[in-house]
């Protein structure tokens, strides 16, 4: 792996390029104390420094964009690209508030030597160019400083709407490329936003990309919106309502801003859950008070099968990323506890054998790792492997729970609330269990979904 | 958590049945209930003039807190207790053979989302089973589960979420 080659630069050089940063607002250190004097096996890489100026621009001219004109545009873009890096835990970079602005011929022939000065290791520089029907024109490239040479480049044309895509490309691009993991930054969470005193929350389906921005509200809280999940293609999320006063799961449609029941039905119906592939929905149905799994086309119309025939609470579900197997939650033993079975319903077996209950089952995107909440006197967010081994804990809070994979498997995003007061939040650790912060949303959140990384 | 009918909670209780109730007339087709909804209530117990007979203001006062029957944590089991304010609500319902009701189940905050909304449907049904073993229609009584999404008590300790882990009646106006 390539980053290998840079740690001892990082260490040494990381100090004088934070150094740099000081003249902004600088941020509380306890924001960040994730990092601080973290002893692991990624400790020699995670300090690599990286300077990203703005991107560059051939002319200076007007957009359809809220981010201003493409010289401004290409603030923003080095700015997006800079909290992405920041965020995760693994870089220091430093944004263009204190670099330095290369100009558009410098793009594709930087000036080594005044970064080399700067103490960065890396370089990400790019350019923003006004397209055709108002279209922008993002290139993005990566450098080894130290090395004088180009590791990366890419580009892309988006719609003035979808330009912050662009920059969250590009970060990915730099990402995988120094960290040989897959992208995740370009792709977008569910939730449900909550307002309001404990005994009457106001509950709210609401969108929003992965670092927050282009937040929107997708119902009116009228009726109490619960435990989203956002399609594969992200057209459409499932979630859970209490539309006409009884709990329902509705496919609402994004483009059309309409919804549909999953399955017509007098009883009620929770828990819904994607196939990876888009085709299925689980869901889970209580007959006279007994709970099971059902799958059903998601094209609607279909006849649901009914996976689960336990006599207690079997209910979630999380499909392995090859669409063959299935964990999920029941309490058939006596308390919550997880098990696997084959997409059809067979060979179900239970694979939680430790202290406490085992909930929220989430396959992770990359098959290794199953996310879940454990119980036992608080509520933590934990991975263990699918046949039940290797139990981690990621968190150590009064209550984390719902745990969701980032696209890359590497993160595993979460709900944590408040004793007493109820209040709750979205929040983020990493699978090392470093790095755990909470996410900017407007008011309080919970039931994440974080969608697959987008085309 | 054996003791659920203490004298010293009725209070608290029938408080509780009277911010229930104010929400009850618009319960079944519109839920939730708007916010302040449970703020003005003309259910007072004791004031000069009783509830009208059959209503669900009257179910209230009558089962003086016995609309709400309370379970142990993770359980649905109905114990001695509940039989006993089931019974009563039986008696009234019995009374009334025009009156529909909903068992509304509830959990405390201590479980996970989706479980608590199953395990809240599975409290409601066996509220309703033991009435329908009481000679009550079964078409007269629905179910609806509210998780831990409306809790009665707003504490995290184990008093408020013994109040919390409840199915309560709600008679239909």
């Amino acid at each position: 792996m390539m980053f290998r080659s840079f740690p001892l630069f990082a260490l040494v050089l990381a100090a004088p390029v934070l150094a740099q940063q000081t003249s902004p607002p600088a941020p509380a250190p306890t924001e960040e104390g994730g990092l601080s004097g973290s002893v692991s096996d990624e400790s020699d890489w995670q300090d690599l420094g990286i300077a990203i100026p703005s991107f560059a621009t051939n002319a200076d001219v007007p957009t359809q964009t809220s981010a201003g004109s493409t010289a401004a545009l290409g603030r923003s873009v080095a700015q997006i690209i800079t909290a992405d890096l920041k965020n995760n835990g693994l870089f220091k970079p430093v944004g263009p508030d204190a670099l330095p602005q290369p100009g558009f011929a410098q793009i594709q022939a930087p000036d080594f030597a005044t970064w080399k000065g700067r103490s960065a290791e890396m370089l990400v520089q790019g350019y923003v160019r006004a397209a055709e029907g108002g279209q922008l024109t993002v290139g993005c490239y990566l450098y080894d400083v130290a090395l004088s040479q180009q590791l990366a480049k890419a580009g892309w044309t988006v719609a003035p709407g979808e330009w912050r895509r662009a920059a969250h490309k590009c970060a990915d691009m730099v990402y995988s490329r120094l960290s040989g993991e897959s992208p995740f930054f370009d792709s977008k969470v569910a939730y449900i936003a909550e307002t309001g005193p404990k005994n009457r929350r106001m509950k709210r389906l609401a969108i929003m990309d992965s670092d927050g921005a282009n937040h929107r509200y997708l119902t009116t809280g009228q009726a109490t919106a619960l435990t989203p999940r956002y399609s594969p293609d992200y057209k459409s999320i499932l979630y859970l309502s209490y539309l006409n006063g009884n709990p329902r799961i509705y496919v609402y449609d994004l483009s059309s801003a309409s919804q549909r029941l999953i399955t017509q039905s007098r009883n009620p119906t929770f828990a819904p859950r994607w196939s990876p592939d888009g085709k299925w929905v689980l869901y889970s149905m209580a007959t006279g008070g007994n709970t099971d799994i059902y799958r059903i086309s998601a094209a609607g119309g279909g006849t649901p099968v009914k996976l689960t025939d336990s006599p207690g609470i079997d209910i979630g579900g999380s499909f392995s990323p090859d669409g063959s197997k299935i964990v999920f939650e029941s309490d058939r033993s006596g308390s919550q506890q997880v098990y696997v079975m084959n997409s059809d319903g067979s060979g179900q077996r239970r694979i939680s054998f430790f202290g406490g209950r085992a909930a929220t089952p989430e396959w992770s995107p990359r098959g290794d790792q199953i996310a879940f909440t454990h119980i036992g006197g608080n509520f933590r967010i934990a991975v263990m492997s699918p046949g039940g081994g290797d139990l981690r804990h990621l968190t150590d809070s009064w209550q984390d729970e719902a745990p969701t994979w980032s696209p890359n498997g590497r993160i595993v995003q979460f709900f944590r609330t408040a004793r007493g007061s109820g209040r709750t939040g979205i929040w983020q650790v990493d699978l090392t269990g470093r790095n755990e912060r909470r996410l900017a949303t407007p008011g309080d959140g919970s039931d994440p979904a974080w969608g697959p990384v987008r085309p | 958590m054996s003791a659920k009918f203490r004298p010293g909670s009725l209070a608290l209780a029938l408080l509780a049945s009277a911010a229930l109730s104010a929400c009850a007339s618009k319960a079944p087709k519109q839920l939730p209930p708007d916010p302040g909804g449970a703020v003005a209530t003309d259910t007072t117990p004791g004031a000069m003039q009783g509830p009208a007979p059959g209503s669900h203001a009257d179910f209230v006062a009558t089962l003086m807190g016995q609309d709400t029957i309370l379970f142990d944590t993770d359980r649905f089991e109905i114990d001695s207790a509940d039989m006993t304010a089931l019974a009563a609500q039986a008696q009234w319902l019995q009374k009334y053979p025009g009156k529909k009701a909903t068992l509304e189940g509830h959990c405390d905050e201590r479980g996970t989302r989706d479980y608590n909304l199953a395990l809240g449907e599975r409290r409601a049904n066996a509220a309703k089973n033991y009435l329908i073993s009481l000679g009550i229609d079964a078409a007269r009584i629905s179910t609806v589960s509210y998780g831990k999404e409306r809790p009665l008590a707003l504490g995290s300790d184990e008093s408020s979420w013994a109040r919390n882990r409840r199915a309560v009646t709600v008679t239909i106006d």
